[in-house]
C-alpha cells in the first residue's frame, strides 16, 4: 500500500487521469466519434480517486453507468478502457460493453452496472464470498444518489448488516438523478443517516477532498476487514457536466443554476489537491505540471492505441456468452 | 439402483456435490429446516454453507452472482413465483454479466425454482415461469421429470459454470423412482425417449410426463404406439432427438404446463414447422394450460392445466 508522497502523488495522477479522459471523451462525442452513450466523472474524479487508493490491488469494487472513474481509480488501464469505448476487440469486454460497463475482474473491478442499486447486491455476495473463503478482501460499491432509493440497495445493506459482511457502500452524492434533486427525493436530510436504519456507521465526507474520502475509507476497510462489517459512506460530490454527454441538446429546462455549477467548480478535487500538495510541500508546482504532462501523454497514447485496435469479428458475436457453449443450431 | 422420491433425489444431489466441493453453498429463505422439502436437515452436515436469508429477493438473488464471480458455487432456493421479485438480479446481472464484460466472469449459480400450481394456492404462487427464460439468453434451463433426472441434472447443473435456472415441479415431489447408486450426471441438451412408439411423437415437459406416460400405455392397449420425449432442459434444447422422432412418426403433440402464447410448445412446435415440416403428416397439437391465470377453487382451476383427457384428444386430433 503506498503512503506519503507515492500516495498523494498516485492520487494526483489518477484524478488528472480521469480527467483528462473524460475531457477527451467529449470531444470524441461532440466529433460523433464515440457512439453511444457517454457519462464522464468530471467534478468527482475525489471520490473514487480517495476510496480506491484505501484499497489493496486484489480488493473488489463494483460501479455505475459513470463508468470511467472506478475503473481508472483501482488501477485499470486507460488504453484497454480506451478501447471498449470504441467498440474495439482489445477493450477490457472486447467490444460487448462499452462505456457503461468497464471491468477488470484481474483487478477486481466487478463490473460496472447499468442498473442503478442493482450492483449493490452483486458487491454483498462478492463480500458474502469474501468471508466464506475467509481472504481478507474487502469490497467498495459505488452508487449515487438517485440508486439510494432504489429497493435493491435497502436489501443489499440489510444483508450486509445481518450478516457483517466486509462491504463498504459508497453514495456518491452528485446532487441530481439525471434532473432531479436528491433534495425532493430522499427522506433524510443525508442519505449517511439511512445508515442508522441497517445498524452501521452512517460517515458524511466531502467528497472534492480526496484525503478526507481516503481517510474515512481507511477507516470503514479497516472495520470491514477487523470482521465489523459494513460502513455506508455519503461522498457530497458535483457533476460538473450533464447527467450524460449531448444531454443539452434534449432537455427543455434548466435543473440548477449557472451560479450553482460555477460554486462547486471552486472547490475542484484537481485543484484543491494540488494546492494541497503545494502547501504541504509534498510537491512543487513543476512536480505537479509533470503528472499533468504525463498524464496528457497516457491518454493520447491510449486514444492512439484504441483508434489502431479492430474491431471484433462478426463470429466473435457469440463469444462469451457461455463458458461451456451450447451447442450450435 | 435405489428407490427414492423427486424430492429425495434433489436432496441427494445436493448432499453429494456439497460433500465434493466445498465452494458450493445454499441460500434461500427458511431453507435450513426446509420449508421447500427439499433441503431440511442439510445444515445438520454442512452448518453455515446453508443460509436463511431474509425476505431479500433481489438482495440474495443477485448475491449469489457476486459470490459466483469471487469464486463460490451458489445454489438459491426458492419457488417460481417468486423470481418476479428478483427478475432484475436474474436477467441484468446473472444472465447478462459474463457476456457484457466479455467472458472475464463465470457465473455458477443454479437457482431452483419450485413450481406449485395444481393445488389450490392461487395465482401468486401457483406458476410455471421457465419459457420466460428462455428468451433470455446466458441462462441454461433445465426441468427434471423423474426422481433419476432430478439427481442428474441437479449435478450437472451445480457443476455447470454458468447459470442454471433449474425448475422442480412439486406436483412430482413425492414420485418415486429408481437412482442409479453411482455418480450419474445427466448432461444438459439430451432429450430422454422415455417411450418409443411409431404412431405419433409426444413432447412433454415436467409434471405432464406422467399423465403422458399413463395416457401412452393406455393407448398402446388400443394398438397405438405412442413414442414420449422429454427434453430436460429446453436450453440447450435437444432438437435433433424431436425432429428424428418426427421423422420417424410424422406426428406431433406437444404437452407443457406453461401458458400457451409463448410456451415451450410454441417455440418446438415452431422449431418442427420449420425444420420437420416435410415430415409431418398432420397439424401440430399443443397441450398447454390455458391463458388464464390459476384460479383458487377447486372448481376451477383443474380446468387450466394439461391432464389425461387432454392428452389422448390431443393424441387422436393428431392421429387423424
Amino acid at each position: 500500500m503506498p503512503e506519503g508522497k507515492e500516495l498523494y502523488m498516485l492520487q494526483l495522477r489518477r484524478m488528472m487521469l480521469i480527467r483528462r479522459f473524460d475531457e477527451t471523451v467529449q470531444t470524441m462525442v461532440q466529433s460523433a466519434e464515440l457512439v453511444g452513450m457517454a457519462h464522464v466523472y468530471i467534478g468527482e474524479e475525489a471520490v473514487a480517486v480517495g476510496a480506491c487508493t484505501a484499497l489493496r490491488d486484489d480488493d473488489y469494487i463494483t460501479g455505475n453507468h459513470r463508468s470511467h472513474g472506478h475503473p481508472i481509480s483501482k488501477g485499470g488501464d486507460v488504453r484497454r478502457a480506451m478501447a471498449e469505448l470504441l467498440g474495439k476487440a482489445t477493450g477490457y469486454c472486447k467490444g460487448k460493453g462499452g462505456s457503461m460497463h468497464l471491468a477488470d475482474f484481474d483487478i477486481g473491478i466487478l463490473g460496472e452496472s447499468g442498473i442503478l442499486a442493482s450492483a449493490l447486491p452483486v458487491a454483498v455476495g462478492a463480500a458474502l464470498g469474501s468471508k466464506m473463503q475467509n481472504n481478507d478482501r474487502v469490497v467498495v460499491s459505488f452508487f449515487g444518489d438517485g440508486a439510494s432509493n432504489q429497493g435493491a440497495c435497502h436489501e443489499a445493506m440489510n444483508l450486509a448488516s445481518v450478516w457483517k459482511l466486509p462491504v463498504i457502500f459508497l453514495c456518491e452524492n452528485n446532487q441530481y438523478a439525471v434532473t432531479t434533486s436528491y433534495r425532493d427525493t430522499v427522506a433524510v436530510e443525508n442519505i449517511a443517516d439511512r445508515a442508522v436504519a441497517y445498524d452501521m456507521p452512517g460517515v458524511l465526507v466531502d467528497g472534492q477532498d480526496v484525503m478526507a474520502v481516503y481517510e474515512a475509507t481507511v477507516q470503514a476497510v479497516q472495520r470491514a476487514r477487523d470482521g465489523g462489517g459494513p460502513t455506508l459512506l455519503e461522498a457530497r460530490t458535483y457533476r460538473y457536466e450533464d447527467h450524460s454527454e449531448g444531454l443539452n441538446r434534449i432537455l427543455r429546462e434548466p435543473y440548477r443554476t449557472e451560479e450553482e455549477v460555477a460554486r462547486w467548480k471552486e472547490r475542484d478535487p484537481i485543484k484543491l489537491h494540488s494546492a494541497w500538495l503545494i502547501e504541504q510541500e509534498v510537491a512543487t508546482q513543476e512536480e505537479i505540471e509533470a503528472v499533468r504532462n504525463d498524464v496528457r501523454q497516457a491518454i493520447e497514447d491510449a486514444l492512439e492505441f484504441a483508434r489502431q485496435s479492430p474491431y471484433p469479428e462478426p463470429e466473435d458475436l457469440f463469444t462469451d456468452l457461455y463458458s461451456d457453449p451450447l451447442p450450435a443450431r | 439402483m435405489t428407490e427414492m422420491t423427486y424430492s429425495d433425489a434433489l436432496n441427494l444431489a445436493i448432499k453429494e456435490e456439497m460433500r465434493r466441493d466445498d465452494k458450493v453453498f445454499l441460500m434461500g429463505e427458511s431453507i435450513r429446516g426446509g420449508i421447500y422439502g427439499v433441503t431440511g436437515g442439510l445444515s445438520q452436515e454442512f452448518d453455515d454453507r446453508v443460509i436463511d436469508t431474509p425476505l431479500s429477493e433481489a438482495g440474495f438473488m443477485g448475491a449469489a452472482v457476486g459470490a459466483a464471480a469471487v469464486g463460490m458455487r451458489p445454489i438459491v432456493t426458492s419457488l417460481a413465483s417468486f423470481a418476479y421479485v428478483a427478475m432484475d438480479q436474474l436477467i441484468s446481472q446473472a444472465a447478462k454479466m459474463r457476456y457484457m464484460f466479455g467472458g472475464q466472469v463465470s457465473l455458477p449459480i443454479v437457482y431452483r425454482w419450485g413450481m406449485i400450481y395444481g393445488n389450490n394456492v392461487a395465482a401468486h404462487h401457483a406458476d410455471r415461469p421457465y419459457p420466460l427464460f428462455m428468451g433470455i439468453p446466458g441462462l441454461k434451463i433445465a426441468i427434471p421429470a423423474s426422481p433419476a433426472d432430478a439427481r442428474g441434472l441437479l449435478k450437472t447443473a451445480i457443476r455447470d459454470n454458468d447459470p442454471v435456472m433449474f425448475f422442480e415441479d412439486n406436483n412430482l415431489a413425492g414420485w418415486r423412482g429408481e437412482v442409479p447408486d453411482d455418480d450419474v450426471c445427466v448432461p444438459f441438451g439430451q432429450a430422454s425417449v422415455i417411450r418409443e412408439g411409431t404412431d405419433v411423437t409426444v413432447v412433454s415437459i415436467a409434471g405432464s410426463v406422467r399423465p403422458t406416460i399413463t395416457v401412452a400405455e393406455e393407448m398402446e392397449a388400443d394398438g397405438v404406439s405412442v413414442e414420449v420425449i422429454d427434453p430436460r432442459t429446453i436450453v440447450p434444447l435437444d432438437t435433433k432427438t424431436i425432429l428424428d422422432s418426427v421423422e420417424k412418426t410424422g406426428r406431433l403433440v406437444i404437452v407443457d404446463p406453461a401458458h400457451q402464447s409463448c410456451s415451450v410448445a410454441s417455440e418446438i412446435s415452431s422449431i418442427v414447422a420449420q425444420e420437420g415440416f416435410w415430415s409431418l403428416q398432420a397439424p401440430i397439437q399443443r397441450v398447454t394450460s390455458l391463458d388464464v391465470h390459476f384460479p383458487f377453487s377447486p372448481a376451477l382451476e383443474h380446468l387450466v392445466y394439461p391432464n389425461e383427457d387432454k392428452i389422448a384428444d390431443a393424441i387422436n386430433a393428431a392421429l387423424e
